[in-house]
C-alpha cells in the first residue's frame, strides 16, 4: 500500500478497521445453498459487505465480519437463510 | 435493471464501526458501486464519521475528507476547484452528509454551492435524527416522533428539503430509498454523467433512533415509499418524473396504505398508540401526507 509523506492525519484501509466484528453477533446466519435461487438480494442489502458474490452468483458469509443484525434472513423470499443463537448446543 | 446487474467491485471493507442494520453503509455500498473508485468524498460530521473507524485504519477504499458539520458542500466546492485548477476533470466529488448537516447545520453551505453551480453530487442520507449525538430532534423527523429532545413527541411538522432544492433550478435532484437498489443505482448512474450540482437524498431508517428491530431496515424503507410517507423521483431540468411505487401512487393506480402500517411498528412512535391510542395526532400525520400528495399531483401531474 502506498504511504503519503504529508503533514495532515490520514488512515489507511485495511479489513477490519474495529477489529473482528464478528464477535458482535447475537444471531448466527445460516445460509441452505439447496434452497438459494440466487437472487442476491441478502448480498446487495447486506450493510456490512459480509456476503461474499462469487463469479456464478452464489453467496457465501464472512463470518468472522458479520454483525449478525439478521437483514439477510429477512429479505430472503424464499427463506434459505435461518438465524440460530450464537453457541447452541446442536 | 435487476439487482445481478449491479458490479460485483466493493469499496467498502468490512469491519467497520456502523451499528448491524446500519442503513448508512447500505447506500454508501451502492454509492460506490455507481460512482466507482475515481472518487473523492466529504464527510462532514455524521455517522459516516464514525463508520469510518478509528485512526490508523479506515473501512473506506475511497479517498475520503472529513469537515466540519456545516462545511460539507463548501468542502467539496473547495475540493472541485482544486482539481479544476489541476486539469483533473473526471474526478468525480461527492459530499455525503446526513439530514442535520443537510436540512439545519448545513444548509447554507448547500444552497450557496447549488448557486455557484459547482460540479459535485451531494448525497444526503436522511434518517430523520441527529443519530450519531444520541437521537435528537432534527428537521427532518416527522410530526409526533420521540426523541431525546422531543419526549413526549415532535409538535412541528418537518421540512420539504426536496422542494427546497428544486427552487434551486439545478441540473439533477432525485429522492431515493435504500430499500429499492437498483433505483437508487440507476439515479446516481445518470447524476454521475451530468455537470453541475447534483442533489440526491436517500431515505435511511435507522434501528437505534427509530427504535425498531435491527433486521426491519429494508422493510421500514419499503413501508415509508408504499404508505407514501416518502417519495421517489428524480427532477432533471425542472422536470419531475415519479419513480417505481410512487408513481403508481401518483398516478392513482395504487392506493397508499394507511400511515398506521408504518409507524406502529417503531418504537418512537409508541406513545400514540400505548397506553391510549392517541387517534388525533395519528390523523394529523394522515393529513399532512394527504396534503403532500394532494400538492404533488396539482403541480407535477
Amino acid at each position: 500500500m502506498k504511504k503519503y509523506d504529508v503533514v495532515t492525519t490520514i488512515s489507511y484501509p485495511k479489513k477490519g478497521a474495529m477489529g473482528k466484528t464478528g464477535n458482535w453477533r447475537v444471531f448466527r446466519p445460516i445460509l441452505d445453498k439447496d434452497k438459494c435461487v440466487k437472487c442476491l438480494r441478502c448480498w446487495i442489502f447486506c450493510p456490512e459487505a459480509t456476503i461474499t458474490r462469487h463469479k456464478d452468483d452464489s453467496v457465501d458469509i464472512d463470518y468472522v465480519y458479520c454483525k449478525g443484525c439478521g437483514i439477510c434472513a429477512d429479505v430472503c423470499k424464499v427463506k434459505a437463510i435461518i438465524l440460530e443463537r450464537e453457541g447452541k448446543k446442536k | 435493471m435487476a439487482i445481478k446487474d449491479l458490479p460485483i467491485e466493493e469499496c467498502y471493507i468490512p469491519g467497520s464501526a456502523a451499528c448491524p442494520g446500519c442503513p448508512a453503509t447500505m447506500a454508501l455500498r451502492i454509492v460506490y458501486k455507481a460512482l466507482g473508485k475515481n472518487t473523492v468524498k466529504i464527510v462532514p460530521a455524521c455517522c459516516t464519521a464514525v463508520i469510518e473507524s478509528l485512526h490508523p485504519y479506515t473501512s473506506f477504499d475511497i479517498p475520503t475528507m472529513n469537515i466540519a458539520f456545516e462545511a460539507a458542500a463548501a468542502g467539496a466546492s473547495g475540493v472541485e476547484a482544486g482539481f479544476r485548477m489541476q486539469g483533473k476533470t473526471d474526478i468525480t466529488v461527492v459530499a455525503w452528509a446526513g439530514d442535520g448537516g443537510t436540512y439545519d447545520i448545513g444548509i447554507q453551505a448547500l444552497s450557496g454551492a447549488l448557486e455557484r453551480n459547482t460540479n459535485f453530487i451531494y448525497i444526503c442520507y436522511n434518517n430523520e435524527i441527529y443519530s450519531n449525538t444520541g437521537i435528537q430532534r432534527s428537521g427532518a423527523t416527522p410530526y409526533g416522533a420521540w426523541t431525546t429532545t422531543t419526549v413526549s413527541g415532535k409538535t412541528e411538522f418537518r421540512k420539504e428539503m426536496g422542494e427546497i432544492i428544486q427552487a434551486h433550478h439545478i441540473p439533477y435532484a432525485a429522492q431515493a430509498c435504500i430499500a429499492y437498489p437498483e433505483d437508487l443505482f440507476k439515479k446516481l448512474q445518470k447524476a454521475k454523467i451530468i455537470h453541475g450540482p447534483r442533489y440526491i437524498e436517500i431515505m435511511a431508517p435507522c434501528p437505534p433512533g427509530w427504535r425498531f428491530p435491527m433486521e426491519k431496515t429494508v422493510e421500514m424503507g419499503t413501508m415509508a415509499v408504499e404508505t407514501g410517507a416518502w417519495a421517489l423521483y428524480e427532477v432533471e431540468n425542472d422536470k419531475v418524473t415519479f419513480n417505481g411505487r410512487s408513481k403508481l401512487i401518483m398516478e392513482g393506480k395504487v392506493e397508499r396504505k394507511p400511515i398506521e402500517d408504518w409507524i406502529k411498528y417503531q418504537g418512537r412512535f409508541r406513545h400514540l398508540f400505548k397506553p391510549k391510542k392517541d387517534i388525533k395526532r395519528i390523523k394529523a400525520i394522515e393529513d399532512h401526507i394527504d396534503q403532500m400528495w394532494e400538492r404533488y399531483r396539482k403541480c407535477y401531474l
